[in-house]
């Protein structure tokens, strides 16, 4: 990243929809070259940062987890009008992987084999009941509900991927990894 | 053995007259992915991977059960090529469920290697998220349909080398499936020796050893040619 060019900061985001949090812990474990970054984006929406709403005129969002439910639907398509560049960011973002187990099973069959079945209330399936977010029929890869611009594998993606994913794109590069880095799993 | 000469990529080169295309071009150097083939068992052609051009025909040929011909003009990385070879993978990939994340052979897989190797960084297609049994009926081994692509080497090697014919295959197209002991319970058979060749040449985690957990399942390939070297040539090298 040359730092004497840019002077405006990158305006990145990262999203967080059906995952295990597994790829931002990833993110972080960039350790020191988080501060590498930080000199050239500016971190305007992440579930690691206490912004409410995603912000318009994003550069590049990076997108962890599958769209499994109503809500992750609806942040996809926000992301997708206000960001320039939407990266798949992670095997449950790239394929459905673990999220998408459920999907050989209907959803109340699910409901009913988790929660109705288990201890405590259960929550509602298809229909929206205010607090939680209805389920999709199947969870979904990201790029099967809206365009992706670069694809970035792994159950998490190596922190070392990551870094080289993420220096070309703010070097103004497609996403282009090289073979050992485009594993999933 | 007669010889014949051909082109592979605009190069000359001669070959016995009954080889396959496939171990002809591999001589040269060149890699071509498959996921069926092993050395050892017969050719199936069922993976499609190893398709290349041959001049002349429009049709893409298989290069593992393709015979080498005087003459012939024979293609391997053009780009028609080089995408259907993505299309396959892509397929292979949304048939069933491949969750590499929570397979015993992430890390050690043919086809997460292969797919890599190729450039397959998602598939474009609707996953068909199959509901599929596992059956875990053996003393030793589990069958995991699925991660199964359907290469059929442990049908093969059950039946060509081990001798016991205990794997075959039954159903048409996508309902397709490996079964054991003519559609019973592994765990069932009375043909099945628990020699475990099928578990060593399975590509996929849809044999496994018992016990192994997420990614510590390991595949040693090179048991076959140690068998089939010491059978044919009484040659015992391990």
């Amino acid at each position: 990243m040359d730092k004497q060019k840019r002077k405006k900061k990158i305006r990145l985001a990262t999203a967080w929809l059906g995952g295990c949090a597994g790829c931002h812990m990833s993110l972080l474990d960039l350790d020191e070259r988080l501060i590498d970054l930080f000199e050239v984006v500016e971190l305007v929406y992440s579930p690691i940062a206490d912004i409410k709403t995603f912000p318009k005129a994003v550069d590049v969002t990076l997108v962890e987890g599958a769209v499994a439910n109503v809500d992750h639907l609806e942040l996809a398509e926000v992301i997708r009008r206000n960001s320039t560049i939407v990266v798949s960011f992670g095997d449950c973002a790239v394929t459905g992987n673990v999220t998408s187990l459920r999907n050989r099973l209907k959803i109340d069959d699910l409901l009913t084999k988790v929660y109705h079945e288990g201890p405590g209330t259960a929550p509602r399936g298809l229909e929206e009941d205010g607090i939680m977010p209805a389920l999709i029929p199947k969870v979904l890869p990201l790029h099967q509900v809206i365009h992706i611009d670069g694809y970035l594998p792994g159950c998490p993606p190596e922190p070392d991927h990551i870094w080289q994913a993420v220096s070309t794109l703010l070097d103004g590069q497609p996403v282009r990894l090289t073979q050992e880095m485009r594993y999933f799993g | 053995m007669s010889v014949v000469t051909l082109h592979i990529n605009d190069e000359i080169v001669s070959a016995r007259s009954d080889q396959k295309l496939l171990e002809v071009i591999r001589e040269q150097g060149i890699e071509i992915p498959t996921l069926c083939h092993m050395d050892g068992i017969s050719e199936l052609g069922g993976c499609r991977l190893c398709l290349v051009e041959v001049k002349g025909s429009n049709r893409l040929l298989a290069a593992c059960v393709t015979p080498v011909q005087e003459g012939m003009s024979v293609y391997t990385h053009s780009e028609r090529l080089v995408n259907y070879r993505h299309i396959t993978m892509e397929l292979l990939l949304s048939e069933r469920n491949h969750t590499c994340a929570v397979c015993v052979m992430n890390g050690h897989c043919e086809l997460q290697y292969e797919a890599a190797e190729l450039g397959v960084d998602h598939v474009r297609y609707e996953y068909m998220t199959p509901d599929l049994p596992i059956d875990a009926s053996h003393s030793k081994f589990t069958l995991d349909h699925n991660r199964c692509i359907l290469c059929m080497r442990c049908v093969r090697v059950c039946d060509e080398v081990e001798g016991a014919h205990t794997l075959d295959v039954m159903g048409r197209g996508t309902n397709s499936r490996i079964i054991t002991a003519l559609n019973r319970p592994w765990g069932d058979s009375i043909s099945c020796t628990k020699c475990g060749k099928c578990v060593q040449v399975c590509p996929t985690g849809a044999l496994f050893e018992k016990g192994s957990s997420v990614g510590e399942m390991e595949k040693r390939h090179a048991f076959l040619s140690w068998i089939l070297n010491g059978r044919e040539r009484k040659e015992w090298h391990w």
